[in-house]
């Protein structure tokens, strides 16, 4: 199986790139809509700002051929900022309109705590995990962002929490994503890229 | 569950090598940045700093090499900085693998330096790196290389960077770096209450008991050291063990 890694010109690609790598996987960079249309599974990582994601999906026209890919159960992870881009709006750019995949919004995180949420932070699981699986329930993943999903439904299979809880990881039949960077997560953050790969295949 | 404090171990290289010491003078050789890197990252260090502190435009490809070398081995964040003056020399460093920039004189000469960088790479990726010295009542700005005062105040530089965008700040006391005297707690207190963004602190490390003090009085939410490390004076899992007794959130390692 082959990984296709959404690159939209900003984010964390390279990290991913070389953590998947390091997991023995193939995995491929494309930001044309027929290498989405055809991918075997999907990752659109991203870290920054949400409105640089959201115009690149529809100035590279690839909005259209992702919700299809989704549609057809093709398996994605989102990661950061790709977690977030699936639901339907964000404080961070309210003008754009996000993929609408799932019920609730992207908020800013309280300002009573510092941000960005910079750091190892910890998840609470609120129903069993596909992507957890053999991960230690007190694992600590690394989180750098400022907005989050802390009006979720129950796709949010794990939360965290940073002046208020937020969705951390989201389960959803072939979709699935992460607002922590497993990438850079250390061993827990490479068994949760393991488990996603063994989903997706 | 809440944030754990980070230990963030620094690497002062000279484009290619690990190396230390004061004032630029007399550097010595202290290790292959790969090598240490790879021990830090087992070791349960939360993230790593790498520094250019020659920083001389004809040894940039060595350094950025030496990021590329280091980003491949870690599952860890990488922060790396020296000498970054334009958002070309920024985009040419995250290229490499890493995944927040460090700027300091040249965010003084050019505050909007800062405000270019968190528009392209967003807040979470610029740290402002701040060298701080006490005059009279307050802190001074140090720029190059802790040399020269910027005539500028510590805490209010703090809060225009984060104004600007700066999404973390690397704070190091002039006066207590090198000292082993223990980080200082005075200003790393005050500079963390006031500005809202993550603050690392940095200089005069060199018991546990000074990341556990750094941590509860100075409100630190980050601390960084170099040498006491690469020299096994401390040793990260005993300092995060050490840390976790006296119920300071830490990350253990496994």
């Amino acid at each position: 199986m082959n990984v296709m890694l959404i690159d939209y010109g900003a984010g964390n690609v390279t990290s991913v790139e070389r953590a998947l790598a390091r997991l023995g996987a193939r995995s491929q960079r494309s930001h044309s809509p027929e290498c989405i249309a055809g991918a075997e599974a999907l990752l659109l990582p991203g870290v920054g700002h949400y409105a640089a994601l959201i115009r690149a999906l529809d100035e590279r026209a690839l909005r259209a051929p992702l919700l299809d890919a989704l549609g057809r159960g093709i398996p994605f992870l989102g990661v950061c900022l790709g977690l977030q881009a699936l639901y339907a709006t964000s404080e961070e750019a309210p003008e754009l309109s996000g993929l609408d995949l799932l019920p609730g919004s992207v908020r800013s995180l309280p300002a009573t705590v510092k941000l960005p949420h910079m750091g190892w932070n910890q998840l609470k699981l609120s129903r069993p995990s596909r992507l957890l699986e053999g991960v230690p329930a007190e694992a600590y993943f690394y989180f750098a962002h400022s907005f989050a999903a802390t009006n979720f439904n129950s796709e949010a299979v794990a939360l965290s929490n940073h002046g208020a809880d937020f969705a951390a990881v989201i389960e959803k039949q072939n979709i699935f994503a992460v607002q922590f960077h497993p990438e850079k997560s250390g061993e827990p953050g490479a068994q949760l890229l393991q488990n996603f790969l063994r989903l997706a295949a | 569950m809440s944030l754990a404090h980070r230990i963030i171990p620094c690497l002062d290289t000279d484009g290619a090598r690990v190396v230390k010491g004061v004032n630029f003078m007399g550097l010595r050789d202290a290790g292959d940045p790969v090598a240490l890197a790879t021990r830090y990252n087992a070791e349960g260090a939360d993230e790593l700093v790498v520094l250019d502190i020659a920083a001389s435009r004809d040894r940039r490809p060595t350094f950025l090499e030496t990021i590329r070398r280091v980003a491949a081995e870690l599952a860890i964040p990488l922060t790396a900085g020296g000498g970054i003056r334009t958002l070309d020399d920024a985009r040419s460093v995250i290229r490499a693998g890493a995944d927040k920039v460090t700027v300091n004189t040249a965010a003084v000469t050019r505050p909007a330096l800062i405000s270019e960088l968190s528009r392209e790479f967003g807040a979470q990726a610029v740290v402002l790196a701040i060298d701080a010295k006490r005059v009279n009542d307050h802190w001074d700005v140090m720029v190059r290389g802790g040399r020269d005062s910027a005539n500028r105040d510590a805490l209010v530089w703090g809060q225009q960077g984060v104004e600007l965008g700066a999404g973390e700040i690397l704070l190091t006391s002039v006066d207590r770096d090198g000292t082993q005297l223990g980080f200082d707690m005075p200003l790393t207190s005050a500079v963390s209450r006031a500005v809202s963004v993550p603050v690392i602190a940095s200089g005069g490390a060199k018991l546990p008991e000074h990341f556990a003090q750094i941590f509860s009085e100075g409100a630190a939410d980050a601390a960084l050291a170099a040498s006491i490390f690469h020299d096994h004076v401390q040793s990260i899992r005993e300092l995060k063990q050490y840390l976790s007794a006296r119920n300071i959130e830490v990350r253990l390692p496994c």
